[in-house]
């Protein structure tokens, strides 16, 4: 009934007198706003929705996944591999809840996310009706913005807004529940009725002009600059500006979690990541740094350690688009609320590399050369470290993206594999959430079908949303998970390791009966591996195999890039490896570990 | 320190909600909060008094500035501005002594009797904290029953000209 609609001319309102039901407003908003796929998971509140879905199958993609969590998290994956906005759905009630951590996950990573919940009948709201929750009040603090829509009338400039808000200024989750009535109602929408913001604002901060030019005197001056490049600079589209940046000053660059990609690994220049496990010569460098440049960062703990202490010696530079951040944590010599872009546009422009820096160069060389990364290279079996590194070497000529569940596998790909591009690391770095891994590569492969996705992922992360291999097998998304199965939530272990006499406290995930439950267990490895990760991802349709011997890695490795379908590759890995270097938390570079 | 703020929000429901609610997860303590409409029907002004250094002020200006339905912040402490508070306070008066000893405080105080009870009386006052609190320290020996606050608002003052005749 809709085929029939082009888009207008720029220049010419669209004159839409159709009568239309609210769930085909909203469907049709998702269109105009340049959706191309949403992560939908259909209940009571929102078969209307779901109805008008199919009469825009030809221009909307919906992709069911297994469980509204998923989806969710799906969407995020589209989104942080894109920048567009991702999209999903759930019905009211338990539907709704369960997009909580997806929501709460986009907010602490700044993603732009459109959450679209069912809601119950505008009439029984308040009445504890089946399958109502107050979604709105439980997602406040978790969402950039939020609407319940009570009013028909509303919906299409709700919906314009939603998207305006969630992809401008920082990005971040916007939620919009939508009774049923709503979408059962008829109206006809108007396009083009202006959004009503009046407390949001219409244009992106933008640096003064002497504001940048304190920034290239302060570089002039500098005799140890260091640049601090955050997630702002991938949310920002800024990676070329923060290069030429870089090129043209040689001042070197440490990367947050959020910011892998920004700034290519390959680079002399960069010193990878900084924070409680980047390199040692990332912390070093800030550390001695009479000079930090921080663009687009929000001074983390698991970056800064002891606020106090760190970057001690440096004046700091702070640019973000988000004034709150500026001088939240750690107070800014020259703090400056801009989109990091045109900042460092204006900023390379008139900028002059600093006087002399070949000393402070050299020094950050020297640190890398003596203390890279490292992992023991003779071990008998597969290190997870190892096998990242074989799955980097073997994918470096793809267009390969790659996400990660939480833990220790995420910090061993930090460290391991090498990230070129922006947006080819995907990582629940701020909220830190388990299960992100593999359907944020759902979320990506939907939006590159052509590209290599693989999810690195832990055993303990993997099985928190494993019932999305059906997604994958269902949706022809052919993504690849390099599972290190070492059956231990590892992090955690990690912990008790160092900090809490080794006492396990729940970390083993096989049976309680095993001696690994209580910490008694002999050898590397654990001597059973369960649950049975290949018969599991076979039952779902999707290719798998197994290893434990480390002449096997590569030609598996291979095998599973090759595979045309979703596969599964379950790596035995040990469980008493520590993700090293380590800053424990509250700490100071001077108390890194090593060893 | 102390601070008033003053903020302009869209009147929409769940503005108050999401507002104090960002207040209290970052962990900011309010002495008073007050929100009522303004002359536009599409906004309410909600006014803050709180407590801290310029370094959380900065920060609960800020976060407040983000919330979407928050049009403007202001933090007026440093400028020249009315505040009140009005207060109903419901006070034992059991005798006739009890009750002319009240009416004549509310007199020095600018205040009134409202209600009059067999054993009670209401009395209304407003102005400012340092005339509210001596007032309710003055009427506790005779017992009360009730009270109830609007918490603080305020206003700027619009600059050079005669100072308020009657600021208590």
């Amino acid at each position: 009934m809709t085929t029939s609609i082009t888009k207008p001319p720029a220049a010419k309102p669209a004159t839409e007198t159709r009568i239309m039901l609210g769930a085909d407003i909203l469907v049709e908003s998702l269109v105009r706003n340049g959706v191309e796929i949403i992560f939908a998971y259909p209940g009571g509140a929102s078969m209307p929705l779901h109805q008008a879905l199919t009469r825009y199958r030809d221009r909307l993609r919906t992709i069911l996944p297994r469980h509204e969590q998923g989806g969710s998290f799906a969407a995020q994956g589209y989104a942080r591999a894109t920048g567009r906005p991702g999209v999903c759905m759930a019905t009211s009630g338990p539907g709704a809840t369960n997009l909580v951590t997806a929501i709460a996950d986009a907010k602490l990573d700044s993603i732009p996310l459109i959450a679209i919940t069912g809601q119950v009948k505008t009439q029984v709201i308040g009445t504890d009706a089946f399958q109502e929750t107050p979604i709105v009040e439980v997602c406040r603090g978790i969402t950039k913005h939020h609407y319940l829509v009570t009013d028909i009338k509303d919906l299409a400039r709700v919906m314009k807004e939603a998207f305006h808000v969630a992809t401008t200024g920082r990005p971040g989750p916007v939620l919009v529940d939508i009774p049923k009535d709503i979408q059962e109602a008829r109206f006809v929408p108007d396009w083009d009725a202006p959004m009503h913001l009046p407390g949001y604002a219409s244009t992106q901060p933008q640096a003064k002009p002497e504001q940048v030019r304190q920034v290239a005197a302060a570089i002039r001056l500098a005799r140890r600059p260091v640049i601090y490049a955050g997630g702002g600079i991938i949310s920002g589209e800024a990676s070329e500006e923060l290069r030429e940046l870089a090129h043209k000053t040689g001042i070197p660059v440490a990367m947050t979690v959020m910011g892998l990609g920004a700034f290519p690994n390959d680079d002399p220049q960069s010193l990878d990541m900084l924070g409680m496990h980047g390199s040692v010569y990332a912390n070093y460098a800030v550390n001695e740094a009479d000079l930090v440049l921080a663009l687009g960062v929000r001074f983390d703990d698991r970056v800064t350690g002891k606020l106090a202490e760190f970057a001690k010696h440096a004046k700091i530079v702070h640019v973000d688009v988000d004034a709150s951040e500026l001088n939240k944590n750690k107070l800014a010599h020259i703090p400056i609320c801009s989109d990091v872009k045109p900042f460092l546009k204006e900023l390379c422009r008139i900028v002059q590399p600093p006087e002399d820096i070949k000393d402070w160069v050299k020094q950050c060389a020297e640190w890398k050369r003596t203390e890279p990364y490292k992992y023991d290279r003779n071990f008998d079996g597969i290190l997870a470290q190892h096998a990242i590194a074989e799955l980097s070497r073997l994918t470096q000529e793809r267009e390969t993206i790659i996400t990660v569940g939480v833990g220790q596998h995420q910090m061993w790909a930090a460290q391991f594999y090498r990230f070129k591009h922006p947006r080819t690391f995907e990582s629940s770095s701020g909220l830190g959430t388990m299960g992100f891994g593999l359907p944020a590569a759902l979320g990506a492969q939907a939006a590159y079908p052509d590209r290599l996705v693989v999810d690195i992922d832990g055993d303990g992360s993997f099985l928190m949303n494993i019932q999305e291999l059906a997604t994958a097998h269902c949706e022809n998304l052919p993504i690849k998970v390099l599972l290190l199965n070492n059956q231990h939530l590892g992090m955690v272990v990690q912990w008790e390791d160092r900090f809490m006499d080794g006492n396990r406290a729940h970390t083993y995930l096989g049976p309680i009966h095993h001696a690994e439950a209580t910490g008694q267990g002999s050898g590397a490895f654990a001597t059973e591996r369960y649950p049975d990760f290949v018969s599991i991802a076979k039952g779902f349709g999707c290719g798998a195999a197994t290893i434990s011997r480390k002449a096997d890695l590569v030609p598996a490795i291979t095998e599973m890039i090759n595979y045309p379908g979703p596969y599964v590759l379950d790596v035995a890995t040990p469980y008493l490896e520590h993700v090293l270097p380590m800053i424990p938390g509250g700490m100071t570079v001077k108390d890194i570990i090593k060893e | 320190m102390r601070h008033v703020l003053s903020a302009l929000v869209q009147n929409v429901p769940g503005v108050l909600a999401n507002v104090s609610g960002m207040l209290s997860s970052r962990g900011y303590n309010i002495d008073s909060l007050a929100v009522g409409e303004t002359e536009n029907p599409d906004l309410s002004r909600m006014t803050f008094v709180l407590r801290g250094n310029d370094a959380v002020l900065e920060q609960v200006r800020k976060q407040l500035a983000k919330i979407v339905t928050v049009v403007r912040v202001d933090d007026i402490s440093s400028q020249d501005f009315v505040e009140r508070d009005l207060m109903l306070i419901k006070i034992k008066a059991e005798s006739g002594a009890q009750r002319s000893e009240i009416r004549e405080l509310a007199d020095i105080f600018r205040g009134r009797i409202v209600d009059v009870g067999r054993g009670e009386v209401i009395v209304e006052i407003s102005g400012q904290e340092s005339k509210i609190t001596p007032f309710i320290e003055l009427v506790r020996p005779f017992g009360i029953i009730e009270l109830v606050r609007t918490g603080r608002i305020a206003m700027v003052r619009s600059g050079p000209g005669p100072a308020e005749a009657n600021d208590q």
